[in-house]
């Protein structure tokens, strides 16, 4: 015999091997059960109050946003929906979440040929996207873009999005002011970014720098990770051992902070406060609890998601914003970057987004 | 023995030679806070590479390790399987890599399917069910027992060091001493004479990759207790880094012949030169230039020790 294994002791040992297989699943399969909140009930909504409130024209909202690879994309796409979910007089239209151009492009081009009143769209890449939302606005549907904005202004009717550089600039007052009223001389300030080759972290960067030239400080170590908690865990572990001591650190993402708090606990250092970024709700649960060397966090809040669906049924509807006197909705929304601490963090907690 | 004796013998000279770049240009590199950060680093490739190395010796290839090794920590820390309890998440962990490993060995051996592509389909489903399972979201670790094997240090050293150290030591003796090492580098020598000389290929064809999808399990827990999550992120390019590491500590792509410490020299100079690297401050990107450049030398340099090793 020149095939051993159709002996009928090796099909017996197969046939073992493969029940032993079907039971593992088995077992296995009662572990991926994850009994977290619905999506849904831990979203940012915004009430609907004043004159805008009441029911105005039924229109219809395209929404288009790229596939959630982290928790605050994910964040968005449950926040427009959401939104979405609070007017009687709005029919949500999402597409099929993309990382790829050529399918958003072709989703956000069937939300063109089914006439909605309005899309809402944070392209994968500004730049590429902007001849579909040209498309789009000639064929009369006005085009919200959230954050990632469009190579021109014709593409869009209104921009709204968060601010790169204010968010370096918030972190880097907040480690000013601290260190300045600790009454350090001549701090050691770590800093540890997101992919660097992203003008967003070259953004951030310059405003943390700018931030801190103003109380006379400079960056000390600084590395970028690339946005995950294992990239995160291992240039924190790294950076620790390039800076004996730190009296600030500011790390860019708080999903890659979660990496970076566990290689500061792993090698035992306390003698530094760190800052985070864009306001995870994990990020806030520590800050609350005042247990880490995570003090504060910048936010870059996925909230945005909603307001742009509720800036879209405005203009949908051809009315303004009822605070402004303005009889239009503004072309562009930049979000403020706030510091979230512990004095404050009981506010921002329902907008924090689960990483 | 000879020639894997002079081959390993050039790695640990590139790693003196980064060792005294390190003492030389920064002042905390010789110190133990920092090699233990250096290996602590080390220690969930350096697992991965473990089951890279029976693979790549046996002739065959695992590009599916780094996603494997997601999908377990993720279906590891779900809060359902952190619900039973810390051993059942290694469980779990294990379970997880072990099935992954025997679906590519069973498709590879018995299903005639090209290691590359049985595995690259792997990598892909298995990248699709840890996103699917964690809903994209990092799974925080609540069970402590599983953070404190990063935390807890035995003598000062980190538990994961002592488990590298181990599945190290284990991998060795199996491959060096076992009848499972020699067939091994039998069927990756010459699967026609091994089949001749009584080896059952195909059984231990699909067992070489329930070895590597177990490494990708222990791996798992590993990450999972350095960075507190299990996420569908983890791993990425991981298969890389091992294959590249397996290939610089001198084994052949084509099989039949390969050192475990040449594998393991090839990790540890692969994370020497990252600490190097933000040691000093340096950018990511020159980080990526000098790992590609000290692959080539590596390489290069190998195989003249070989030829003028040959000649002698």
């Amino acid at each position: 015999m020149t095939e051993p294994q159709l002996s009928p002791s090796s099909l017996g040992r197969r046939g073992f091997l493969l029940g032993g297989g079907a039971l593992s699943v088995a077992a296995l399969a009662a572990c991926t059960s994850n009994s977290k909140d619905d999506a849904a009930s831990t979203a940012n909504v915004a009430v609907a109050a004043g004159d805008n409130a009441a029911k105005g024209k039924q229109v219809t909202i395209g929404f288009s946003a790229p596939a959630a690879d982290h928790g605050w994309i994910a964040a968005i796409a449950n926040n427009a929906k959401a939104q979405a979910a609070q007017y009687e007089d709005v029919t949500f239209e999402p597409v099929n979440p993309t990382n790829d151009i050529a399918q958003q492009i072709a989703a956000v081009e069937t939300l063109i040929n089914k006439k909605v009143s309005v899309i809402v769209m944070l392209p994968n890449d500004g730049k590429q996207l902007t001849a579909t939302a040209l498309k789009a606005t000639a064929a009369g549907i006005p085009v919200i873009n959230l954050d990632r904005i469009f190579d021109t202004p014709l593409a869009y009717r209104t921009w709204i999005g968060g601010d790169n550089y204010g968010m370096g600039v918030s972190a880097g007052n907040y480690v000013g002011a601290t260190l300045k009223a600790k009454g350090v001389a001549s701090p050691i300030i770590g800093e540890i970014a997101g992919i660097d080759s992203l003008p967003l972290t070259q953004q951030r960067s310059q405003g943390f720098k700018d931030a801190l030239k103003t109380f006379g400080f400079s960056v000390g170590p600084r590395q970028a990770a690339d946005f995950t908690a294992a990239g995160g865990q291992r240039v924190a572990a790294n950076l620790l051992q390039a800076a004996p001591k730190l009296d600030a650190l500011w790390n860019h993402d708080d999903d890659q902070g979660i990496g970076v708090l566990a290689a500061i606990k792993q090698a035992g250092r306390d003698e530094f406060f760190m800052v985070g970024g864009a306001g995870s709700a994990n990020a806030m649960r520590d800050i609350k609890a005042d247990n880490t060397v995570l003090k504060a966090t910048v936010t870059y809040s996925p909230s945005m998601a909603s307001s742009a669906i509720s800036l879209a049924r405005l203009v949908a509807q051809a009315k303004g914003m009822s605070d402004l006197v303005e009889k239009e909705v503004p072309s562009s929304i930049t979000l403020s970057s706030a510091t979230i601490t512990k004095a404050n963090v009981d506010t921002y907690l329902p907008l924090g987004f689960e990483s | 023995m000879d020639s894997s004796v002079g081959r390993n013998l050039g790695l640990v000279g590139v790693l003196v030679i980064l060792c005294i770049i390190g003492v030389a240009t920064a002042d905390t590199f010789a110190t133990r806070s920092n090699v233990l950060t250096i290996l602590t680093s080390s220690s969930v490739i350096g697992v991965i590479t473990v089951g890279a190395t029976f693979v790549i010796i046996g002739g065959g290839i695992d590009l599916s390790v780094g996603k494997v090794m997601a999908l377990a920590s993720v279906w590891a820390t779900t809060a359902q399987t952190q619900s039973y309890g810390p051993w059942v998440m290694v469980l779990c962990a294990v379970l997880v890599g072990m099935g992954c490993g025997l679906v590519n060995g069973v498709l590879i051996a018995y299903g005639r399917v090209v290691p590359f592509i049985a595995t690259l389909a792997m990598l892909i489903t298995a990248q699709g069910l840890a996103e699917r399972i964690s809903r994209k979201q990092s799974q925080i670790v609540t069970q402590q027992a599983i953070n404190d094997i990063a935390t807890r240090r035995w003598f000062g050293v980190p538990v994961l060091v002592y488990i590298f150290a181990a599945v190290v030591v284990v991998g060795w003796i199996v491959l060096n001493r076992t009848t499972f090492g020699r067939r091994t580098f039998a069927i990756g020598g010459n699967a026609e004479a091994a089949r001749l000389a009584g080896v059952n290929v195909q059984r231990h064809t699909a067992a070489l990759y329930v070895v590597s999808g177990l490494c990708a399990g222990i791996a798992a827990i590993m990450i999972a207790s350095l960075t507190t999550t299990g996420s569908s992120t983890h791993g990425t390019l991981y298969e890389l880094d091992a294959i590249a590491a397996v290939i610089i500590g001198g084994t052949l792509l084509t099989g039949g012949r390969g050192t475990l410490v040449g594998s393991i020299l090839g990790v540890l100079v692969f994370t020497t030169i990252t600490n190097l690297f933000v040691l000093n401050n340096l950018a990511t990107e020159v980080q990526n230039i000098a790992k590609g450049v000290i692959i080539v030398a590596a390489v290069l340099f190998q195989s003249r020790a070989q030829r003028t090793s040959s000649v002698t």
